[in-house]
């Protein structure tokens, strides 16, 4: 019998018909909206007269245009104000569940799915967002879809894909300290490239994945669209379970017993062969930060900006340097050192419970370096709340960071969280592209415990000097 | 609900670099609202100095690319983002087929829900169609769909790749939902087999 590997397992379990050669149509089991990409969808509903065909299998939250003040409401974005409004009444008018804003679990969709229990392993998760791959940290499906598809899953609670072929990314050994998940990540992306994965689905494994946390998981998952991959994911084991018992949206009683006995099963065959077979020493992994404009173009904190005359060909020659200019750097020179702007802890890649223990571990009776404008953002209320339970809003405040309210703010700045022109930020977000933070401004991407230590020192700097 | 796909001729401009992603194609900024005018954000960064003033160096604002309606760019192209507003920013400034030898896979959907053909080339061909693309006035490409072909200014054609049924569906216009319930039969089956195999999934349509 032929060899299977997880995602497979999990494709063949919601595969409802083959619709041609290349294309299948599965069924979604959970289905997040939320504000930006979802207007037309319910537009699309009305003019053709289709019902939401399982309302109780969605839900709705809102995060890319929130504001991310103390005291916000739907007003305080007036530039959101529209689709804020319109994926409030939009939920109301088809019964779907929505976390507003007055909603202690309003969050990011990739945070708030997992910690209310509707990401679970095995399931199929889609979102209007690419980051939903993030739910793979639970060893789920998780699907980024455009706004006809948002419409095609409210229509039919199904969604027409093409077949995505396997891949693998093997993290041997152990991190070293200092060293987390998004490091792996942003590593790995330098490694294969941001287009190694296209039409493909990441399983991640080896024993530096299996050590990590589920948050870190979620964090390596998350990331899986800036290698090109449409979804990624890690095998669940005793911690996911352990994770999801209990959440508000997770099953109960005998529910659960059944459930987790058929996640326990849930694992690719030990010979199963992937289409792309890569594989890192996690050993080899020093703290992480982007010199260029996409995400592949990344080095170790104690490596040299490359020098673009070293490219293969002209046409990489002429986008390094174009990279090199937009961030305003010269090759051959350290990244540590360069004065820093402004620095955002948050986003759906590093804005969980975990993160800010790890930026607040590092920014613990430390000051925020003057001229620096520090902001944390936590990735969900609960999230927020949790922080502030166990004091971690306090030592942020007290180092002179702003402790905000939840929302995706400053990784997609469609609020009034942006960077000024020439300003250089570093952010613990998923995507350094020219012009994403503001017009002109520069983004590098590292680790909570690294965008901490640029914070308290002003500079981008190595995290493991610190401690 | 697309209209049919027919096969045109027009301008195609060239926009050779790798990795454009949906930022650059629309930026954020210009998504914030649901009646915002996507096709005048195209490329916004690229197009426009910070005074709103067109940059003159840009393909998109030099005659006649000005009114191409058709995109030459380089591999994985779209990548990035979700956002489908990327697709409805090149349709509503006119551009109706993208010519690259690859595509990210989200932005790759979102044309065919919109009619927008997405055409991959080999990249020796890309770099005919680049080259006869640069020449100002140089004449139309014609876009024959129908054959998966390109026929470029200077007399030569190339052929793109694209999958037989997703061919069809664009020349025909299909709304993809229609297509889907079709298969309703398969649908209900599957949920009935799927509630006994996998009950805790639906427990959450019946909250306690």
């Amino acid at each position: 019998m032929m060899q299977k590997t997880l995602f497979e397992k999990i494709w063949e379990a919601h595969l409802i018909c083959h619709l041609d050669a290349e294309r299948d149509l599965v069924f979604i089991d959970r289905h997040i909206l939320q504000e930006t990409t979802s207007a037309s969808a319910f537009d699309g509903l009305k003019t053709t007269g289709r019902k939401v065909r399982h309302p109780g299998l969605s839900v709705a939250t809102q995060d890319h245009m929130v504001s991310t003040e103390p005291h916000r409401d739907e007003t305080s974005n007036p530039q959101g104000r529209e689709l804020m409004q319109l994926m409030r009444l939009n939920s109301a008018a088809t019964q779907i569940t929505h976390f507003g804003l007055e909603d202690p679990r309003q969050g990011i969709a990739h945070v708030i799915a997992p910690e209310l229990g509707l990401v679970l392993p095995g399931s199929i998760i889609a979102c209007g967002d690419s980051h939903t791959s993030t739910a793979g940290g639970l060893g789920a499906l998780g699907i980024g879809i455009g706004t006809s598809e948002v419409e095609h899953v409210l229509a039919t609670q199904t969604l027409a894909l093409r077949r995505p072929k396997t891949m693998r990314i093997t993290f041997n050994g152990s991190l070293k300290p200092g060293v987390s998940a998004k490091d792996m990540v942003l590593y790995a992306l330098g490694q294969f490239g941001i287009d190694c994965a296209a039409g493909h689905a990441i399983e991640y494994a080896g024993s530096a994945i299996r050590s990590l946390p589920i948050e870190a998981r979620m964090t390596v998952c998350n990331m899986s669209i800036e290698f090109g991959a449409r979804l990624g994911l890690i095998a669940p084991d005793e911690a996911t379970m352990a994770y999801v018992a209990g959440r508000a949206y997770a099953p109960t009683c005998r529910l659960w017993e059944e459930a987790l006995a058929h996640w326990q099963k849930l694992h690719g065959d030990a010979d199963a062969i992937f289409a792309r077979d890569f594989a890192v020493d996690a050993q080899t992994i020093s703290p992480q930060v982007t010199w260029g404009t996409n995400q592949q173009e990344v080095i170790g904190i104690d490596q040299l900006v490359p020098d673009p005359s070293t490219c293969v060909d002209a046409a990489s020659r002429e986008r390094a340097h174009a990279a090199l200019a937009y961030m305003g750097l010269q090759a051959g020179r350290p990244l540590e050192g360069l004065p820093v702007d402004v620095v955002f802890i948050g986003s759906c890649t590093n804005g969980r419970l975990s993160d800010l223990q790890a930026a607040a571990d590092v920014a613990k009776g430390r000051k925020v370096a003057p001229g620096v404008r520090a902001l944390v953002v936590p990735g969900s209320g609960a999230v927020k709340r949790e922080a502030e339970a166990i004091g971690l809003d306090r030592i942020f405040r007290d180092a002179g960071f702003e402790w905000r309210s939840p929302g995706c703010s400053m990784c997609v700045s469609m609020n009034q969280d942006m960077v000024a022109p020439h300003q250089r930020c570093v952010a613990t977000s998923n995507r350094n592209f020219e012009n994403r933070q503001g017009p002109r401004a520069r983004t590098h991407l590292l680790s909570p415990a690294m965008a901490a230590a640029a914070a308290v020192t002003g500079t981008i700097v190595d995290v493991r000097k610190l401690h | 609900m697309p209209s049919p796909f027919e096969n045109y001729q027009g301008i195609a401009a060239p926009l050779g670099q790798v990795n454009i992603n949906t930022d650059a194609i629309i930026p954020a900024t210009y998504m914030r609202s649901a009646s915002a005018n996507l096709g005048a954000g195209l490329f916004a960064r690229w197009r426009y100095e910070e005074n709103g003033e067109p940059k003159t160096d840009f393909i998109l604002n030099q005659t006649p690319y000005d009114r191409a309606s058709i995109l030459i760019a380089g591999a994985n192209f779209g990548c990035g983002s979700s956002r489908e507003a990327a697709v409805w920013a090149l349709l509503r400034f006119g551009i109706r087929c993208v010519i690259a030898p690859s595509y990210a896979d989200i932005f790759y959907e979102n044309c065919f829900r919109n009619g927008l053909l997405p055409a991959l080339v080999s990249p020796a061909d890309l770099e005919i169609a680049l080259t006869q693309s640069k020449v100002p006035h140089g004449g139309d490409f014609f876009i024959d769909l129908t054959r998966s072909r390109i026929f470029l200014p200077q007399g030569e054609e190339i052929e793109f790749s694209i999958p037989p049924m997703r061919r069809d569906a664009l020349l025909r216009g299909d709304d993809d939902i229609a297509t889907t319930l079709r298969h309703e039969e398969a649908m209900a089956n599957f949920n009935i087999k799927d509630r006994q195999a996998r009950p805790w999934i639906y427990a959450m349509e019946n909250p306690p």
